[in-house]
């Protein structure tokens, strides 16, 4: 294997600047030459192939490279190869391959869903994605809401029903939440008592005269019983929170450790009202299969009612 | 132009030779490709898996190594068989050299069947050489391409071997033949083939030589008492060197009265080198320890009636007169760590549980106050059935008192083998305690249709405002 190492004379160009300058003539080895060329020739092949020279407004297509899709709403698109087409195929590749999932969970009814592990498995993790992507911005990734802004869906309290169908209802058609502010309406002194009215119904202990005060009005000249009911538990037909609870969505009671702080959170409610709670409609955005699963999903969050 | 700066290769053209060194290679070769090539068509009575005794199943994200499946939480056991494997090399290097460089590797196995091969079309090396040398005649290039082919060949069924082991091998063969196999099965094949075509046929001990890092850095287990093909120098050239036989140098005794050394400089030695070395030269970082040599050696020693082992498996130590030894920390260093590694291996292999339960706890929330006052934390399980038979399964909880667990339909649950199910558990907690914010408690399943699946549990922890 081994050879003498010869004396070399050294190779160069044969010019010579300056009396003795002389430039070395070092060739490339042949493997990088080779390999230079095969580059050059993927290049060529390269440009007809796949889109690639500007010209004016427009560009070199590149041949036989079209890219057929469906998008979601059955429309078909050809176009010549971009890497945006290419993932509008792979997503709907994606969408086929979920298709019999997903058809087998339009057909079942919700009690369905929840008895299979199969299709509550998929409901659940193609709907935490949905969630994600759409609801969280609000109701926050785990769905914990914001206190006084919006409602925690993980907890067993729902403002506007937490069966399945209305819980869909919300989901599709959206919600306009609001309370009046009653600073017009009544003195501070009777927004006191009304306050300590409010937090006897969740077991807070109280002042007991001036709960019945409060009491007076909540039935009566206050009018607070038309939404709250006089027992205060609610109604969701039309989002009034139920009061007898130990759930607050707007007054942070369970924060505040005084009574004092506890009626102060009320007071400003009862004060200043609610207003802009609204939810957005989300039917028409997200598909029919889409809602369902989100249902399915919020319904689980808080282990609905 | 280049022609002085890169030394061109010269061809290796071994010669054939026979010996008891090449009858055990022989036996390692017909072993080995017996096991590469019939393992993907051995099948296995399985109850939870194809009848393949061995398949990588990438897709089903499962391995089946015979009895044993391997899933995707036990890959584990690959670093642990590789951290074995490397420890085998260095202990077996250290101790006895290159054995794997010169018995065991793909490299020589298959380089060994390519010569073979070209030996069977071409003829011995004499032979070989001379068509190589010729004008380009009919002969040669008949030779010469039938050579290749059957090389080719060699390489195809290499390289579908290699697939076969990767998905059902009947069905995939089938599919491969009719052009319905997937695009991956004919990458690998092909790029299988072109690799054992490049690197067996035409790279060859360059392979070993420039390329392999493993041969490399073997060297560097070597010592002293390492076993090493050598040529005794001392025997083959005395004080005037070695000398091919003539009159009056025929007999060992004339030899060693002239101070001639036993080497009769036949060359078979340097024939039939795989690596193109001269091993008289001592000891080289080339040599992949073949033995070839020895055979060859032993040979000519054989017909000549000198004793046999002027070139010999021997140590550094022993040529220079002194005793091998054995026994150093070294080696007792890399023997300790096999048997640490392998017990350990085993042990998780053996103690492996068939159910598997993981608990991730849902922290946003940590926790979320229901109306009743009382406090609820959720956790998603997941419970893989890992044995070889469905199972019917109960969850539960424990070392937590005053709670309910929701798992809406699955407190019991059935689950086939190899499925697993993702739970969503929400643990409600109806007395607060002031003085743990979180308590740990233990989420428990248990296998309601076998008593040999033990049950399973896992720690949850629970937090409360």
């Amino acid at each position: 294997m081994s050879t003498e190492k010869k004396q070399q004379t050294v190779q160069t160009t044969g010019h010579a600047w300056d009396g003795d300058l002389q430039e070395f003539n070092n060739p490339l080895p042949n493997w990088w030459l080779w390999g230079f060329y095969a580059t050059v020739v993927f290049a060529v092949i390269y440009w007809v192939l796949f889109p690639t020279f500007p010209i004016g407004k427009s560009y070199t297509k590149g041949v036989m490279n079209d890219i057929t899709y469906k998008t979601a709403d059955g429309k078909e698109h050809t176009t010549h190869w971009n890497t945006r087409s290419l993932l509008m195929k792979e997503m709907q590749e994606a969408r086929e391959m979920q298709k019999p999932y997903v058809d087998k969970i339009v057909k079942a009814s919700y009690s369905q869903i929840a008895k299979d592990k199969d299709q509550s498995a998929f409901a659940y993790s193609t709907a935490k994605v949905l969630f994600a992507d759409n609801c969280a911005g609000c109701h926050q990734s785990g769905g914990a809401g914001v206190m006084g802004m919006y409602p925690n869906l993980a907890d067993d309290a729902w403002l506007w029903g937490g069966s399945y169908a209305k819980i869909e209802e919300t989901i599709r058609s959206g919600r306009k939440g609001s309370m009046p502010g009653f600073k017009a309406s009544l003195s501070a002194a009777q927004i006191d008592n009304v306050a300590e009215y409010v937090l006897s119904f969740s077991g807070t202990k109280v002042n007991a005269a001036k709960a019945a005060k409060g009491k007076a009005i909540f039935e009566g000249s206050g009018g607070c019983f038309a939404c709250h009911t006089k027992e205060g538990t609610g109604q969701i037909a039309m989002g009034a929170a139920n009061l007898t609870d130990k759930v607050w969505t707007i007054a942070n009671v369970n924060a505040a450790k005084t009574l004092a702080e506890k009626k102060a959170a009320v007071k400003a409610v009862v004060t200043n009202g609610v207003a802009g709670r609204d939810m957005p409609a989300w039917q028409g955005r997200l598909s029919d299969a889409d809602i369902k699963m989100l249902t399915y999903y919020v319904h689980q969050l808080g282990g609905g009612k | 132009m280049t022609d002085n700066l890169i030394q061109k290769r010269i061809p290796v053209i071994p010669r054939s030779v026979e010996g008891q060194f090449r009858t055990l290679k022989h036996g390692i070769l017909f072993f080995a490709y017996a096991v590469y090539f019939m393992l993907p068509w051995l099948r296995w009575e399985r109850d939870n898996g194809p009848e393949q005794a061995v398949l990588f199943d990438i897709v089903g994200r499962k391995f089946y190594l015979f009895d044993l499946t391997v899933y995707p939480q036990d890959i584990f056991w690959l670093a642990g068989f590789l951290i074995i494997a490397a420890f085998l090399l260095f202990f077996v290097t250290g101790v006895a050299g290159r054995v794997f460089c010169g018995y065991f590797c793909f490299q020589t196995l298959w380089t060994d069947v390519y010569v073979m091969i070209e030996h069977l079309v071409q003829g011995e090396r004499n032979a070989r050489i001379k068509l190589l040398n010729s004008p380009n005649t009919a002969e040669k290039i008949i030779k010469l391409t039938l050579t290749k082919l059957l090389w080719l060949m060699v390489a195809f069924f290499t390289g579908l071997a290699f697939t076969a082991y990767w998905g059902d091998s009947l069905q995939l063969t089938k599919d491969f033949f009719t052009g319905n196999a997937p695009f991956p099965a004919y990458a690998t094949t092909f790029f299988l083939m072109t690799t054992t075509f490049v690197m067996a046929g035409l790279a060859r001990e360059q392979v070993c030589t420039y390329m392999c890092p493993y041969s490399r850095f073997q060297g560097v287990m070597f010592d002293q008492d390492t076993l090493i093909v050598a040529y005794d120098e001392a025997r083959g050239e005395r004080d005037n060197g070695r000398i091919k036989p003539a009159k009056g140098l025929l007999k060992q005794e004339e030899r060693q009265n002239k101070k001639h050394g036993d080497c009769i400089d036949c060359g078979y030695c340097v024939q039939v080198c795989p690596v193109g070395i001269d091993i008289r030269n001592g000891m080289q970082y080339q040599c992949i320890s073949c033995a070839l040599c020895i055979d060859a050696c032993d040979t000519i020693m054989d017909s000549i009636k000198y004793p046999r082992g002027l070139i010999r498996y021997s140590s550094e130590h022993e040529l220079h007169g002194s005793k091998r030894r054995w026994y150093k920390p070294k080696n007792l260093g890399y023997a300790i760590s096999i048997t640490l590694v392998t017990g350990l291996l085993a042990w998780s292999i053996v103690s492996r549980t068939v159910t598997e339960l993981t608990v991730n706890k849902i922290r946003q929330p940590l926790y979320v106050r229901l109306s009743d006052g009382s406090i609820q934390n959720r956790y998603e399980l997941k419970i893989v059935n890992k044995s070889a038979h469905g199972q019917s399964y109960k969850l539960s909880m424990e070392k937590i008192r005053h709670a309910e667990l929701d798992v809406g339909h699955f407190t019991k649950f059935t689950l086939k083998p190899g499925e697993s199910v993702n739970l969503q558990a929400a643990v409600k907690h109806t007395k607060i305690s002031d003085e743990d914010k979180q308590f740990k408690f233990n989420f428990v399943v248990e296998s309601l249709n076998s008593t040999d699946i033990p049950t399973i549990k896992h720690t949850a922890v629970f937090s409360q405002p």
